[in-house]
């Protein structure tokens, strides 16, 4: 295995570990609740 | 050949389609509330756009980064580390609504402004603007003041302005009272930016875009990409010269991938893939450095 091959090993084995860990812990949920209610400061209206 | 640029066209307005699915939230003023909403997007893409049927991975990012030191922005950090190993800047050419706005303002016929060192030096500004912006004041005010800001969303992002700010201010009559200093100026960026894009290349993806500048650290891992096979390869310096983006090389930092260079390459060294491909013999291929 080259060394660009292991990097890329180890770089997802970490971001899936990040996202499996993220949705364990409920991180899907936040980002819903903040994406279906408008920022209004987000899109610059207030 | 021919046909490449109308294949990536068609791929981008499909993308910019299937981000903003929600059709019907446009003429109301609405947002989707689906459960796709918790999904982020590999382009940018407001979540507060009506249209908008999934999360904007940079939004998303700011505010998770808020959540510190409650939370880790584990979901978000994940994502964009699998989206950046797998296609990296590959989004940018292929996959994000806002760079093809950019493009097809580029079209209209005025002078425009080419590549230069000067250009090269302001592509590093969305590093800092992704240090800054993205994460250093969403975190700061986070641990100080226990506050969500997302800063790039509330003072820079245009593309927020374009999809959510001025298309939610048109449909809903009551958000024009609101209305203030914030949207004045969050509107005079976005003027300035989509102006500029008329007479500089992507403007903005090139300058400003953070979600360019993550996916850009992924350059030398992405596994698709447009790549050069160094056997054919005759280093004449057509593909750096035909390209519009700040490349120093085919598949850099600066390389959004969209192939139009393959088209100007005599050799016809440049594919789109992944890595190794069987390639002919260099003394087969004729080509020498004297050629450049």
């Amino acid at each position: 295995m080259t060394r660009k091959n292991a990097a890329r090993l180890l770089i997802a084995a970490a971001g899936v570990l990040a996202l499996a860990a993220g949705i364990l812990q409920g991180d899907m949920q936040d980002t819903m609740r903040k994406a279906v209610r408008l920022c209004l400061e987000c899109v610059g209206i207030g | 050949m021919g046909d490449r640029p109308l294949k990536r066209r068609l791929i981008q307005l499909a993308s910019a389609l299937i981000y903003n699915a929600n059709m019907a939230g446009f003429g109301k003023g609405e947002l989707y509330r689906g459960a796709t909403k918790g999904l982020c997007v590999p382009g940018l893409n407001c979540y507060s756009c009506p249209g908008a049927v999934a999360a904007c991975p940079l939004g998303s990012l700011q505010n998770a980064l808020s959540r510190l030191p409650r939370k880790a922005p584990l979901y978000v950090a994940g994502f964009l580390v699998l989206v950046g190993l797998t296609l990296g800047r590959v989004v940018c050419g292929f996959a994000c609504p806002f760079g093809l706005i950019q493009e097809l303002l580029h079209k209209i016929p005025t002078p425009k402004i080419r590549k230069s060192r000067w250009t090269r030096y302001l592509s590093w500004l969305k590093y800092g603007i992704l240090a800054v912006f993205v994460v250093a004041i969403p975190v700061w005010y986070a641990w100080t003041e226990g506050y969500p800001l997302p800063a790039f969303c509330k003072y820079i992002c245009p593309a927020g302005t374009l999809e959510g700010g001025w298309s939610l201010v048109a449909a809903r009559p009551e958000y024009r009272g609101v209305v203030g200093g914030l949207f004045g100026w969050k509107s005079a960026v976005c003027i300035a930016v989509l102006v500029g894009c008329v007479f500089c290349y992507r403007a903005f993806c090139r300058f400003l875009c953070p979600l360019g500048a993550i996916y850009s650290l992924f350059a030398r891992v992405a596994l698709v990409a447009v790549r050069v096979d160094k056997r054919l390869c005759c280093e004449c310096g057509l593909c750096v010269e035909r390209c519009k983006m700040d490349v120093r090389r085919v598949g850099d930092r600066e390389c959004i991938h969209c192939g139009e260079c393959r088209a100007v390459c005599p050799k016809n060294a440049i594919y789109f893939g992944r890595e190794k491909r069987i390639c002919q013999p260099a003394e087969e291929n004729g080509c020498s450095v004297s050629e450049r």
